[in-house]
């Protein structure tokens, strides 16, 4: 689960990591005059206007700007709410803005970089610094591998004070701003277990000429296995940064992701519905989205499955390939003619069902009337599928 | 031949008598698995399915020998199970719960390496050996005893990739679903190990896809150590980055774990790698002569 960098913020404030102040404003508030308070209550010579998306990038795409006056202030707000933001992130249609965070502005003296990450290959956490603050850390994990300092956790001990020191000397950093620093990593090691964080990420933090480190940016992730013990998070959700097809699709339990082709499919499991997406596009398709109905795939489901599919007004053809395991054949195929006769064929849908039952399920097709493409296996139903979208 | 699992490993079942449990450890039986019992605490000293149920995996492996158990425990309980597990010395463990934390997965990992369990999963299918027993919700029937093992990160690709052998007559020596959770008991090299040791197991199919490094590092350890032909196929050529693909650990962060990598360093290693997920089976019939 992803939210917003200023809620972010807060977070890390409570756990005692220095963040700069600053005041939120919400779509709906009046723009100009809510940015006018902000200004007055940050009372600084600088403040920062920030956009508020989920998605990186954000300064590049002109989504944060310098303000020096009140006035100056009130224009960039007004300029940056609601504008279409694109990013690296976002994709070529970006992404609305909804949002602002006004911070305090900060006399910056060098910026670096601190993040919070599972090391897969090890099942640690991984804390990871570096000096090159401010730059996209997978390029400088690429270029200057050797510019990023780590020091995994130990899930018996935790994060102790030595290897926050140790990142901190490893940093150059010295006196007040080492102690600074040291503090602020030992906080956020907290915060990120006590979060059930995925990802932090502090790109940049920054020491300031006054012997302080700030957080001037957070990226943070929650991992939504934890969800269950986080109830408060529900609040942080922002349903406007995710697409409406998904949260539908979640409402059924169903695992819906869009993307750009023109194959819709409607797969169980996670690993076949990939698979069933690669083959598309080795046969010369482009797949429209991944959709995984999962173990329980009954009438209701399927039918969401198409509703979901089908609002899509790309999709010009879409293949159901569902392998019974425990799950029977037979009533997939009853999902999918009990579906098909309430939401009515749109586009041709090509039917692969294997594995339990599916002699039954065959039959149950072709005897339904309805006009179904039935394929008898993976390849079969990848070339059918894509076929029916270009026409043929 | 096989490895791990056969006939004679006693397997008890963690959430013995809740829905899943009771169905699963039905099938299970019914495929000839050697289930003697279960846990399920507050209902030790019942009978579930003719079988004992024990208050705790102790009692259970002190009363029956059980040197095997499964897990069909919600995700807020499922870590407490596996620890439970460990310390009671089952020898094989397998987690079909999804959804269990992270932060919970740690601690397990950290005592699974200082354990003599294997584990298998959480979030998997399971594995079987076929015409002898399975442990997992994995569909028997497609199943047929033979000489190529199968590990895979997910549970119906899986089951298509043992669809296309059996099309072939192809018979299975053990299929491992390892788990498509970002923190798994068993790797792809840790169970390669294990085929490795197994001389009736001629070929292997390895299903892996997009994030982390597994599979890189499972090419790696093929290079050295595995003689027999290998295939591969990587689901998820076609995911978008930054995204998760339904499993939690299947996701491209950060430009890494590609399927275009992962198929690059498989095919440096002499792997034969499936463009294909329809061409499994063929391929492994091929070169299997």
């Amino acid at each position: 689960m992803k939210i917003h960098e200023y809620q972010g913020k807060e977070i890390l404030k409570r756990f005692g990591v220095p963040v700069p102040s600053g005041v939120a404003v919400l779509e709906g508030e009046d723009v100009r005059e809510a940015a006018g308070r902000a200004w007055d209550a940050l009372q600084r010579p600088v403040v920062v206007v920030k956009a508020q998306i989920h998605a990186g990038g954000r300064g590049k795409g002109g989504g944060v700007k310098l303000a020096r006056s009140r006035a100056e202030c009130q224009e960039h707000a007004a300029q940056i709410m609601g504008m279409q933001l694109v990013t690296h992130q976002t994709g070529p249609a970006g992404q609305q803005v909804r949002r602002l965070w006004i911070e305090q502005g900060c006399a910056i003296e060098h910026e670096y970089y601190a993040g919070l990450v599972l090391d897969r290959q090890t099942s640690r956490v991984t804390f990871m610094v570096s000096t090159e603050g401010g730059m996209e850390i997978e390029k400088v994990a690429e270029h200057t591998p050797e510019k990023i300092l780590k020091e995994a956790i130990d899930p018996r001990t935790g994060f102790q004070a030595f290897q926050a020191r140790r990142l901190a000397f490893g940093l150059g950093l010295a006196g007040e701003a080492h102690k600074a620093a040291v503090k602020t990593f030992l906080a956020l090691a907290r915060a990120y277990e006590a979060t059930d964080a995925s990802l932090f990420e502090i790109n940049p933090l920054v020491s300031t000429q006054d012997g302080g480190v700030l957080a001037l940016d957070a990226k943070v992730n929650f991992d939504d296995n934890a969800l269950f013990r986080h109830k408060d998070y529900q609040e942080l959700r922002d349903l406007a940064e995710e697409d409406p097809n998904e949260i539908e699709a979640a409402k059924w339990d169903l695992n819906y992701i869009k993307l750009d082709g023109e194959v819709g499919c409607m797969v169980n499991g996670a690993g076949l519905a990939m698979g069933t997406m690669d083959i598309i596009k080795h046969v010369g398709g482009e797949p429209a989205n991944f959709l995984d109905v999962g173990g329980g795939a009954n009438a209701e489901r399927v039918e969401a499955g198409f509703h979901i599919i089908l609002s899509d007004p790309n999709v010009k053809a879409i293949l159901v390939n569902i392998f019974g395991g425990i799950v029977r054949c037979d009533s997939v195929a009853g999902g999918v003619i009990e579906a098909v006769k309430k939401v009515g064929l749109k586009v041709p849908v090509v039917v692969r069902l294997a594995g339990t039952n599916h002699e039954e399920a065959a039959e149950m097709l072709r005897s339904s009337g309805i006009d179904l493409i039935v394929a008898h296996d993976l390849q079969d139903a990848a070339v059918k599928v894509v076929n029916a979208a270009r026409g043929n | 031949m096989s490895i791990l699992l056969t006939k004679a490993n006693k397997v008890i079942v963690q959430g013995f008598t809740g829905g899943e449990g009771s169905f699963h450890a039905e099938q299970m039986i019914a495929y000839g698995t050697t289930v003697v019992g279960g846990v399920t605490p507050g209902k030790g000293g019942t009978q579930h399915l003719g079988l004992p149920v024990f208050d705790t995996v102790r009692d259970a492996v002190r009363d029956t020998g059980a040197d095997t158990s499964i897990i069909f425990v919600p995700p807020p309980f499922a870590a407490d199970a596996i620890l439970e597990a460990v310390e009671a010395g089952i020898r094989l463990l397998v987690t079909i719960t999804e959804g269990i934390p992270v932060r919970d997965m740690i601690p397990v990992k950290e005592a699974l390496n200082a354990s003599g369990t294997v584990m298998i999963g959480p979030n998997c299918p399971g594995l079987i050996t076929p015409g002898q027993a399975k442990l997992g919700i994995l569909p028997g029937f497609i199943h047929s005893p033979g000489h190529v093992g199968v590990i895979s990160r997910s549970g119906t690709l899986t089951y298509e990739a043992v669809g296309q052998l059996g099309a072939r007559g192809i018979g299975q020596s053990t299929c491992v679903g390892i788990g498509g959770d970002p923190i798994i008991g068993s790797t792809f090299t840790d169970i390669l190990k294990h085929f490795r040791n197994d001389p009736d197991t001629k070929g292997i199919v390895m299903i892996g896809e997009i994030g982390g490094s597994a599979e890189e590092e499972a090419a790696a350890y093929i290079a050295e150590h595995i003689k027999i032909p290998v295939v591969s196929f990587i689901a998820g050529q076609t995911a978008p980055p930054g995204r998760r693909m339904g499993h939690a650990g299947a996701i491209i962060s950060g430009g890494k774990g590609t399927a275009t990598e992962k198929m690059a360093a498989l095919k440096a290693a002499g792997i034969h790698v499936a463009q294909n997920p329809a061409d499994i089976g063929a391929m492994m019939a091929e070169l299997l002569g």
